[in-house]
């Protein structure tokens, strides 16, 4: 058990934790514009890919970071494009971009690198000790600048959408589309503005899963988008709450990869990954929160 | 464009066929800047793709093969759209149903097939239905949004069977034990010679009279006539008289025992067992066939195989032209075919009005 809770499982709850987070925080500001966003997943994948892509290209880990946030914000865009301009059931776009994202990404894979499953490695940022346990293993976690750029914008989502007058518009788009278009507001403008914030955030997340494995492999998002989905929904629509509960899922999976370390019988142990998404079905089948959601999320102003 | 050509247009091309028509172009358009893109003549790798599908007996034999789970997840989508829902579910509930048939079929060794074959589908089907209903019920009942419930549950489906199938079932190799024959659906070559070789099997024309009889159900029976008018206008059926959230539950369970045969027909009829990542994908593929054949039996068919045409070109021509390029070209379809026609435009706003909380009513 002393194993199980060290500065190592910390470590590696922060690592596991980034993603989740990322893509959850750009959740929230998606869907609390009003736009329904399940397409984190393709972001995710997306985003990873343009890193390691332009990264292995041009030697620039700063390049690809860049080049993986461009490519999720773009991604993000289109989707409030076809969903706004197109009148695209955000729905349906979702679940089109994600394929896109699978496919395309596999597609690129093939062309670049003549490979099915991964790219080759890249360097990634090194940055902190070289351990790869115990307080070493914290330090380079707490140092790597995609966690760090993470961490800021995470922390500054709420604040963002509760002070400033940009989260105030996008709040009103999402509550009552009708409402914000009669005080001024362009709702379609600031639904897209948000969705290019939401595509940056969740892209971070992207970023930070290719850098840490040092290469892009196929799929590598593993349905990460959907967990984050999860959190914004138990979240209750709340940036911090969302980043919580993603930090709640690192530890269960770094508890996990512990419990598989120590003893491999823990066929169980799996089991442990239903919890995010019957803790949804639960918290929404519970009525906890009800009312927890964008009151105008997927209308349009009349 | 002018009021005039706008009604010539309209008369050659009502919005059924412009639909297919727009999906059609855009992806040619889209199959020949991926084939450029890689460094081939785009005439040159279409005929290679024809001469794998639509060429040979063989090759058709492998469309309808690939066109059978689409067709009939692209009419689970369907029934559940037809009254307002959208069941992205199908993609878990195809997998559990394929897993109970791969599971109980292995078990009824002696049993006559007449009697075999129902219990195994039925099993497939039943569960399917099952978990379908949990998204069903949280809707009708708790209010809770389909999309969500849907995701979580096929992320549940994701994780659980794995588990199930190397701790429930002690399979080493993440498949079940092989099916005997009397569970077996035989394969169209046994009338049909000409297309020895190919995986087609009876599950074609089967679905194909599945895909008419639940049409033909949706447009007489009562309870298909209120469930497309629940898809209309909730708020109107309401006022009506009609339960609404019965019909809603129902046309998710409906749903839902489609999709539990998608995946059925394949184990039944060319695997002989299940095996884990069977089907992945189809329950989305489905949803473009739903959208590009929605006026009618015979547009869903031709849908079908269309996708399923694509899906086999994808194999053939996969050592120029990598295979996922054919669902580069199935998300941009969907996206055109949304685009073009508003794609469930008017079921979804008609549900978003009657999307009423039912805790608030009661209270």
């Amino acid at each position: 058990m002393s194993q199980l809770l060290s500065v190592t499982t910390l470590a590696e709850t922060l690592r596991i934790a980034v993603p989740y987070a990322c893509a959850a925080v750009g959740g929230v500001w998606a869907e609390r514009s009003g736009v329904i966003q399940i397409g984190l997943e393709g972001v995710l994948l997306s985003s990873a890919f343009g890193s390691v892509a332009v990264a292995h290209a041009t030697g620039s880990m700063v390049a690809g970071l860049l080049a993986g946030v461009l490519l999720g914000v773009g991604q993000s865009a289109l989707h409030a494009w076809l969903v706004e301009r197109t009148k695209i059931d955000a729905v349906v776009s979702g679940i089109a971009l994600n394929l896109l994202a699978y496919a395309a990404t596999r597609m690129a894979l093939r062309a670049l690198y003549d490979s099915s499953s991964n790219s080759p490695g890249i360097e990634g940022f090194r940055v902190g000790p070289m351990g790869s346990e115990g307080w070493q293993l914290l330090a380079r976690v707490l140092m790597d600048p995609v966690s760090v750029l993470a961490f800021i914008v995470i922390v500054a989502s709420p604040w963002v959408m509760r002070n400033t007058r940009l989260g105030l518009r996008v709040r009103a788009c999402g509550e009552n589309p009708t409402a914000a278009q009669a005080a001024g507001i362009d709702v379609s403008r600031t639904r897209v503005i948000a969705l290019c914030i939401s595509g940056a955030i969740c892209a971070l997340g992207g970023v930070h899963l290719a850098f840490d494995q040092h290469r892009f492999e196929a799929g590598m998002s593993g349905g990460r988008g959907f967990i984050a989905l999860a959190a914004v929904v138990l979240s209750g629509w709340r940036a911090g709450r969302a980043a919580v509960a993603c930090i709640a899922f690192g530890l269960l999976e770094a508890l996990q990869i512990g419990l598989q370390d120590m003893a491999r019988t823990s066929q169980a142990a799996t089991l442990i990954q239903l919890l995010p998404y019957v803790a949804t079905l639960l918290v929404l089948g519970l009525g906890i929160g009800r009312g927890a959601a964008p009151a105008g999320i997927g209308q349009s102003p009349e | 464009m002018s009021r005039g050509t706008e009604k010539v247009l309209s008369r050659w091309l009502p919005p059924a066929r412009m639909r297919l028509v727009f999906a059609g172009a855009g992806a040619l358009l889209v199959f020949n800047l991926v084939v450029a893109a890689f460094g081939h003549g785009p005439a040159e790798t279409l005929g290679r793709a024809f001469a794998g599908t639509w060429g040979t007996a063989y090759g058709m034999g492998q469309v309808l093969f690939k066109a059978t789970p689409l067709l009939l997840t692209g009419l689970a989508f369907h029934v559940a759209l037809r009254s307002g829902l959208f069941n992205i579910g199908t993609e878990g509930q195809l997998a559990l149903g394929a897993l109970v048939a791969g599971w109980l079929g292995p078990m009824l060794g002696g049993l006559p097939w007449p009697i075999a074959l129902p219990i195994v589908i039925g099993a497939a089907v039943l569960v399917a239905a099952a978990y379908s209903a949990i998204a069903g019920l949280m809707r009708a009942r708790l209010g809770v949004h389909e999309i969500i419930s849907c995701i979580m549950l096929n992320r549940c489906v994701d994780v659980f069977l794995p588990w199930v199938l190397v701790a429930g079932l002690g399979a080493t190799a993440l498949r079940t034990d092989d099916l005997g024959p009397e569970a077996r659906l035989p394969g169209l070559e046994t009338w049909i010679p000409a297309l020895s070789g190919s995986a087609v099997s009876v599950a074609f024309p089967l679905a194909v009279a599945i895909t008419f009889g639940t049409y033909a159900w949706l447009e007489r029976s009562r309870a298909g006539r209120e469930m497309r008018w629940v898809g209309l206008g909730a708020t109107a059926c309401e006022a009506q008289g009609v339960d609404v959230r019965r019909r809603q539950v129902q046309a998710m369970v409906l749903s839902g025992a489609l999709a539990g045969l998608v995946c059925t027909g394949t184990v039944l009829g060319y695997k002989g067992y299940y095996e884990l990542g069977l089907g992945a994908g189809a329950g989305f593929s489905g949803i473009a066939v739903a959208m590009v054949g929605r006026s009618g039996p015979v547009a869903l068919v031709a849908a079908a195989l269309v996708f399923g045409t694509l899906a086999q070109a994808g194999l053939t021509i996969n050592a120029q032209v990598p295979k996922e390029a054919m669902n580069v070209l199935e998300a941009v379809v969907i996206l055109l075919v949304a685009a073009a026609s508003g794609v469930a435009g008017k079921e979804r706003a008609a549900v978003v009005v009657a999307e009423d909380d039912p805790a608030e009513e009661s209270a």
